[in-house]
This record gives structure tokens, C-alpha cells and sequence, in this order.
């Protein structure tokens, strides 16, 4: 296998304020290209804070304590804000939860599609619309034109996913963070956007970050998967062992509360109270070793 | 049998598209729900299902009455209710409640969680006085599993899934006879999911609630409802016992919304598909 194109090292972080501990427990997770990584956890586990760590948008109130995101070899915190801009507007892309807010209602799609590939990669506009008109076609929409003049309001929410998703690959990143896409959708448009992400990313080699609460949707479209609980990862694997093997009590419950028509008795399990108790001493023996490893907290550079 | 809690019969409900309203004039109709039939017996749980744009959620909102139907019929406990005004609806209000999707704009923001669950109680004289509706609304608490410390916090204090179990106490503390969740639990994580799912069949044994369960997601529907409807476009396409609608899906649609829910296992075929 190749060199992961993108690497999240013991990543810790934690509030500046106030000692609630740490938001991520030194997560480590490397994506190589042509590969699709899903990383699963339930609201609050820190999902998003790694999304965000990667694009190097922490909320402020935030603060990385140690370990690295590197991109292509290079780690984010050793860049100014300025490089750092530079080097993530190229190589990495976000597909965002919610298509509606992540599109400018103010602004037809045309705009919002080429103004970054002429901004951020130098395209001339000519070259950045055939670009754009291009790849709204690879997304099956079939009259990319006249979508091009639209305003969000008036595509339906799969039409606005496709949009984002033509977009997220129009600069041809080697890297794209895809943040729960499909979860507002209903199940045959989902269908369709998860075998489009799919599908462009093979053909394309692009390194992929699945980040989702959905164990259904990793075993379809997934190579790996690291299971985060409270900002740790407590389980990372290939999918078919995982499906098939799973070693964590925690990634265990989970696949018993995943809901399946087809073994309704086997299924919408109630996680137990002894599994959050077992997960929540792993958790404080983490903090405890790694108390021990740091007496005096180390500060990476911001 | 006896007459069923429900009988719904033609239903038809169409609303004025404001996106294509004229400046001058009334708006062009749209036919939202076009002709539906079925039954609710009594202490049933019935699942309705669809995607976007079926018109689930008006048929729900429908047979509660936030909506009033264009044609067609909607009898509850053998009253005509399709065309009723709303004072006559006044006293039936009580007996049919509402959990609503989103448990962050159903719950006001400036009141507490007691107050929440006892204004409707009040309001219904289900409670004589406030402090019956305190010790009313600490009981409804109990009853979802959160402690009664809790009538005291607000609504931001709590997680999705607390605030989806002050949607179920506000419904269950006034004993309906008729419970409507609409896709209460899209919105949660699996595990909560789990426990808003188990806590529902528990209390609709216990109360014997009769209920209609509106969700986009098949899955969610099987462990909790004795029939399944079926919903495309305003129609229905499939209304069978559960069991029987899983294992032998009849209609081509509901076979392709079935086939679409990814499964947690490996099945390399299935995108393809």
C-alpha cells in the first residue's frame, strides 16, 4: 500500500478553558490514497474535531496540546495560517452534512462552483465553468447549464448534495473529508450519492474520510474504519473484520443498537450500562497514562 | 370486530402552492394526499412510511386534525372529526397527541421542563391545580426514564435524546388515546435511537396506547408496529401486517426502499445493485 496521504498523529485537544480534560485522546488515523476511511462514533465523540483539525478550522476555543495532522508529510501546525490556507485549499475538500447551508443562498451555483477553482488554483474562468460543467455532469445532472443559473432554494437536497460533491472534486484534491453526506437524505437518494462518492473516488485515487454515524453506510462504501468513543479511538480495523470480528465491547454494542429489518429481534439493542461503565474506566486509564507521560503538558505550536 | 380507533376513507388534502401563486388570484392546488382507506383497531401500532414528499407527515398532521382534508373522511372512536372547527375539536385534542421530529423547536426555549409538560395538563384540567400538575409531570418523568429533577431545567440543559423523552411525557401525561410520533428518532444516534424505540413499545404495552409511527426509515419500523403503510406520492402503495410486509414485500417500491437500507454487513455488490 502507499504512503498515507494524510495523517492525523496522536492528536490530543483540549478546551482552553477550563479542565474538562481532552476532547481527543490521541487519535491517530492515516488515509492512504484510493482509500476510503470511515470514522464512526455517536454525537459529541469528537467526529467533527477531527474533521475540523484537518482543515485546520478548531472552533477558538479549542487548543491542539500535542501530536501532528500532516498532509502529503507535512504537518499543519509547523505552517503559518497563510501556508497552511495554501497547502489545504489544494489538496483537500470538504463534502459537508447539510447541502443547504453549506451552499450561498444569495448565489447561483455557477458562481459558487468556479470562484475557488479560479481563486485558489488559477484557473481562467473559461477553463474553471468547462471544469465545473463537466463534472456536474460526471454527478448525473442532466442539464448541467441550466443548473448552472439556479439558486440552492430550487434543487431538491439530493440535487444540492450532488452539487457539493461535484464541487468537492472539481480542484481535484487528493484528499476529501466527507461529514455524514447522506444523513439527511432519504435511503434511495443515499443510495445514489454514496455510489457517486464511490465511484469518483476510485476512478480518481482520492483519499477519502468517512466520517458518519452509520455502520450500514461504512460496511458499503469503506476499506477501513476507526471506531471513536469520547475522543479516543478504541477500535481501527479493516471493515470486513470489524463486520465480521469485532474485538471492542463498544463497537460491539453498537452494531446490536444498529437498527435491521431483517433481524428485528437482533437489532435496537439499548447500549448496557455495564458497556458504559467498562468504556468510561478505559477512558479515565488513558487520561491516568497519560498524566503520567506528560507532568508538565506539552504545547504543540498553534 | 369493533369499530377501529380510526377509520380513515378517501382522504384527500390538497394545498394552495405558494412557489407558483400568481400575484393577483389564488394560488394553483397541489393534491398532497390523493384518496387514502385504512384502519387503526385499537391499541395498534401502525407504521407509515415514505420518502420525502409521500405525504406522510400531512397524513399524520391530518388525522390529527392540524390539518382540515379537502375529501373524503376521518372517523376517530366512530365521530366524523374530518370537518369539526376547532372548538369542537377543543375536548378531543386531549386524546390526540403529538411527538413531534425535532425535539429542539417543539419544546419552548424559555419555559421549564415541568411547565412544559404541565401547561397542557392545565389547560385539559387533566390537573386540578399546579401542584397536580407538578406531581403529574414528575410522574410522566419517571415514567420515560428521566429523573423528576429535571422538571426544573430548561430545555438547552438537556441532549437530544432527553428532550425527545419530554416530547413522549408532554404526549403520555394527558393518557391520550391516540399517539402520533413523526420521525421521532431520525434525528438521534443509534444508541439513543435504541432506547427512544424500547422505551416507546414499553410504554405503549403498559398504556395501551394506539400509535402511528411515521418514519422514512423501514428499519426503525419493524420492531415497534403490528402493520406497515407503504407511502408514495400521496398514495398508498402497500398497507400489510409487519411481519408479512418484510418478508414477502409485495409492491416494487417498497422491495427498492428495502433494498436501499445499507445493512452493517459486507455485501461488496450492494452500491452496485
Amino acid at each position: 500500500m502507499s504512503a498515507p496521504f494524510l495523517e492525523i498523529d496522536r492528536l490530543s485537544v483540549r478546551l482552553r478553558r477550563g479542565g474538562e480534560g481532552r476532547l481527543l485522546r490521541g487519535a491517530s488515523i492515516a488515509v492512504a490514497p484510493g482509500v476510503v476511511h470511515g470514522l464512526v462514533g455517536e454525537s459529541g465523540a469528537g467526529k467533527s474535531m477531527i474533521g475540523r483539525a484537518i482543515f485546520g478550522i478548531l472552533p477558538r476555543a479549542v487548543e491542539v496540546i500535542e501530536g501532528a495532522v500532516r498532509l502529503g508529510g507535512t504537518n499543519l501546525f509547523d505552517l503559518s495560517d497563510r501556508e497552511r490556507r495554501r497547502l489545504v485549499g489544494v489538496n483537500a475538500a470538504l463534502i459537508p452534512q447539510d447541502p443547504l447551508t453549506a451552499l450561498n443562498p444569495s448565489k447561483r451555483i455557477e458562481s459558487q462552483m468556479t470562484d475557488r477553482l479560479t481563486r485558489v488554483l488559477g484557473l481562467s474562468s473559461a477553463a474553471a465553468k468547462a471544469r465545473a460543467l463537466g463534472l456536474l455532469e460526471e454527478v448525473q445532472i442532466r442539464e448541467p447549464a441550466r443548473l448552472f443559473r439556479s439558486y440552492p432554494h430550487e434543487l431538491s437536497g439530493g440535487m444540492r448534495q450532488r452539487v457539493l460533491i461535484a464541487s468537492a472534486f472539481a480542484a481535484e484534491p487528493k484528499l476529501i473529508v466527507a461529514d455524514e453526506p447522506t444523513t439527511a437524505l432519504d435511503v434511495t437518494v443515499q443510495k445514489q450519492i454514496l455510489k457517486l462518492i464511490a465511484e469518483m473516488q476510485r476512478r480518481r485515487g482520492t483519499a477519502l474520510l468517512f466520517v458518519t454515524h452509520n455502520l450500514g453506510v461504512v460496511a458499503k462504501i469503506c476499506q477501513q474504519v476507526s471506531v471513536l468513543y469520547a475522543g479516543k479511538i478504541v477500535e481501527q480495523t479493516d471493515v470486513a473484520t470489524l463486520f465480521n470480528a469485532p474485538t471492542h465491547v463498544y463497537t460491539r454494542a453498537l452494531m446490536a443498537a444498529t437498527p435491521r429489518y431483517d433481524r428485528p429481534e437482533q437489532s435496537l439493542a439499548p447500549v448496557r450500562p455495564e458497556v458504559i461503565a467498562a468504556l468510561n474506566r478505559e477512558i479515565d486509564e488513558t487520561d491516568k497514562d497519560w498524566a503520567a507521560a506528560h507532568s508538565a503538558p506539552l504545547r504543540a505550536r498553534a | 370486530m369493533s369499530e377501529p380507533l380510526f377509520r380513515v376513507d378517501n382522504l384527500r388534502l390538497s394545498l394552495p402552492d405558494m412557489t407558483r401563486k400568481p400575484l393577483f388570484g389564488a394560488a394553483p392546488r397541489i393534491e398532497i394526499l390523493r384518496g387514502l382507506s385504512f384502519d387503526i383497531p385499537a391499541g395498534s401500532t401502525i407504521g407509515i412510511v415514505g420518502e420525502s414528499g409521500s405525504g406522510k407527515s400531512t397524513l399524520g398532521r391530518a388525522m390529527v386534525r392540524l390539518h382540515e382534508p379537502t375529501e373524503g373522511a376521518i372517523r376517530f372512536d366512530g365521530q366524523d372529526i374530518t370537518h369539526l372547527s376547532n372548538t369542537a375539536l377543543l375536548p378531543l385534542r386531549r386524546d390526540l397527541q403529538v411527538i413531534f421530529q425535532d425535539p429542539y423547536s417543539s419544546l419552548n426555549p424559555r419555559k421549564s421542563i415541568g411547565a412544559i409538560i404541565g401547561a397542557p395538563l392545565l389547560f385539559h384540567h387533566v390537573a386540578s391545580d399546579s401542584a397536580d400538575a407538578g406531581a403529574r409531570a414528575a410522574a410522566a418523568l419517571h415514567a420515560v426514564g428521566l429523573p423528576s429533577a429535571f422538571a426544573v431545567r430548561y430545555p438547552h440543559e438537556l441532549s437530544g435524546g432527553q428532550r425527545q423523552r419530554v416530547g413522549i411525557a408532554r404526549a403520555i401525561a394527558l393518557t391520550p388515546r391516540f399517539v402520533l410520533a413523526d420521525e421521532i428518532v431520525s434525528g438521534l444516534d443509534v444508541s439513543s435511537q435504541a432506547q427512544i424505540l424500547d422505551l416507546l413499545a414499553r410504554l405503549k404495552d403498559e398504556l395501551k396506547l394506539t400509535l402511528a409511527f411515521i418514519s422514512h426509515d423501514l428499519s426503525v419500523v419493524r420492531r415497534l408496529c403490528d402493520r406497515v403503510i407503504v407511502m408514495k406520492d400521496g398514495e398508498i402503495v402497500e398497507n400489510r401486517e409487519a411481519t408479512a410486509l418484510f418478508e414477502t414485500p409485495e409492491h416494487p417500491y417498497t422491495r427498492q426502499l428495502l433494498a436501499a437500507i445499507p445493512l452493517p454487513e459486507i455485501d461488496s455488490g450492494w452500491l452496485e445493485a
